[in-house]
């Protein structure tokens, strides 16, 4: 049986930070992550963040991966352990990985869950055709492995992914037909939306895919107008010929290892679906675990980032490492707080509402 | 299209755009960021001090007496939406400064296509030149020759195929 004072599961942003912070405090951390290098999605974003100084506005998603996991591996409180997938949380407080096809335990006196989120899916007809793709398999194909996954892309939804990885595809050389999004509105940031404006991609609102086609892979969509109901309209049909559909329709948290110890969760479509509750310091309802990151409600890595400061720092304070802890949490509660108070932040801070404790 | 056209002119004119004087002076930053997102990288990377935001999720504001036209700006904006412009190039062209993140990259005094904000093609352009700043240089910083009545509706460029067979 392993033992460490503090785990974190996941190295995303969330994850990195909180095992950071919490070190920073004296805690002996252990970080696992299922991926063979840390940084989680951050790995496959190659454009500029936003954000303050404090979440590396200006970089690269790429680059500060590369920042947040130097300084993982440099520091002697905490143990990475790549390679390494949850397998499940029991009610003694065990926690079972699998690493490198080796069965392992662990213990710890705190746990800060820092899983991240999934993509959503579609359905439509043929979606189980191969060239239909959900957005972050493109960003893995495309960004990690230097793979095209194909040369013409009709993307779905206009929220800030599918604006993003539209513009990672032109910068790759691939043509990208359109993309459409069953709202009204484009959901993403505007800067995100103009930068595909001035290279001509056309962006269609009220508009949903229908159905894939092709013999043996994706080969075009049929697409369509739809009305306030969700309804296709008569006579508005389009025809799209593509060899890649993209699916950027929205993440939901991945809290499901939680789920076995009974936290309370709630479901709450602004965070992306179910959503663990929390108090301020984001401990669930489980006293000593703690969540941080997309897991607690789907948000920007920026925020991913403070809250993995908040997690982190809260978690050692339960186990006596006390150092500045009021300060230190104001502050990056501050901070956090700036960060959502813009419009775009809307509807997350709706949703935080019915999670807080 | 003159709808939006009409709205992206009024939105210039009404809160971008500096004084008639002031362009006749030189070049000038344009921060065509219209909505309140959490980035500040504007004001952090500007050396004058003339870009400020209230909170960080305010719109930038530029300070055009104290705006050189430095075009740090330009490469330091995660969204990709601050340009320079300069009206006194001469009688006939102007100045377009906008950041560019493609490959292959046009040379200087390579003639490209200009487009608006939509993409379409407006006019032939001259590249006149390339700058790299901060971010290890991932983000160009390219500065075209445009004529006088395009300098507000030039905001991206496509090079040509035949100059890159």
């Amino acid at each position: 049986m392993l033992t460490t004072e503090i785990v974190v599961i996941g190295g995303g942003p969330a994850g990195m930070n909180s095992a950071l912070a919490a070190a920073s405090q004296g805690a002996e951390v252990t970080l696992l992550d299922r991926n063979w290098e840390l940084g989680g999605q951050l790995v496959k974003q190659t454009h500029k963040f936003f954000g303050s100084e404090n979440q590396f506005a200006g970089e690269r998603g790429i680059d500060i991966a590369e920042i947040l996991s130097e300084r993982v591996h440099d520091n002697s409180r905490i143990t990475v352990r790549k390679n390494s997938s949850v397998l499940g949380i029991y009610h003694d407080g065990v926690l079972t990985f699998e690493q490198d096809d080796k069965y392992k335990k662990l213990t710890s006196r705190q746990t800060v869950v820092a899983t991240g989120a999934a993509e959503k899916f579609l359905s439509f007809t043929n979606n189980d055709l191969p060239g239909v793709y959900g957005a972050g398999a493109v960003q893995t194909l495309m960004n990690q492995q230097g793979v095209l996954p194909g040369k013409n892309v009709l993307i779905i939804g206009a929220g800030n992914i599918g604006l993003i990885v539209a513009y990672q595809l032109l910068q790759a050389g691939v043509s990208v037909e359109a993309i459409i999004e069953a709202l009204p509105e484009i959901g993403g940031y505007e800067v995100h939306r103009d930068k595909i404006k001035r290279m001509g991609v056309p962006i269609l609102t009220s508009h949903s895919i229908k159905k894939a086609y092709g013999e043996e892979r994706v080969e075009g969509a049929i697409i369509g107008e739809i009305d306030s109901s969700w309804s296709f309209i008569d006579g508005t049909k389009k025809d799209f010929k593509a060899d890649v559909i993209c699916l950027a329709v929205g993440l939901s948290p991945l809290i499901d290892l939680l789920h076995p110890l009974g936290l309370e969760i709630s479901y709450v479509p602004n965070l992306g679906g179910l959503a663990p509750k929390r108090d301020e310091y984001l401990e669930t309802t489980i006293s000593g675990y703690f969540v941080a990151g997309d897991c607690a409600g789907v948000e920007e890595a920026s925020s991913a980032m403070m809250e993995g400061n908040i997690a982190g720092l809260s978690a050692a304070n339960s186990i006596g490492y006390k150092k500045s802890f009021q300060e230190k949490f104001r502050n990056n509660r501050d901070e956090l707080r700036k960060l959502r108070e813009g419009e775009t932040a809307k509807e997350v801070r709706a949703g935080l509402g019915e999670v807080r404790l | 299209m003159t709808e939006e056209k009409t709205e992206i002119e009024r939105s210039l004119t009404d809160d971008l755009l500096p004084s008639v004087e002031r362009r006749k002076e030189g070049p000038y930053a344009l921060c065509e960021c219209h909505q309140r997102i959490p980035c500040n990288p504007c004001l952090t990377s500007c050396p004058t001090g003339a870009v400020s935001l209230d909170s960080i999720n305010d719109t930038p504001e530029v300070d055009f007496d104290k705006c050189a036209g430095c075009k740090q700006c330009v490469s330091a904006c995660p969204g990709l939406a601050c340009f320079v412009i300069d009206e006194t190039y001469s009688t006939d062209s102007a100045l377009v400064t906008i950041p560019y993140e493609f490959l292959p990259l046009p040379e200087e005094g390579e003639t490209v296509n200009g487009l608006d904000r939509k993409g379409n093609f407006v006019k032939e352009v001259t590249v006149k030149n390339i700058d790299s700043f901060s971010d290890n240089g991932k983000t160009k910083v390219i500065t075209v020759i445009v004529p006088q009545e395009a300098v507000h509706q030039i905001r991206n460029i496509e090079i040509r195929e035949e100059n890159h067979g």
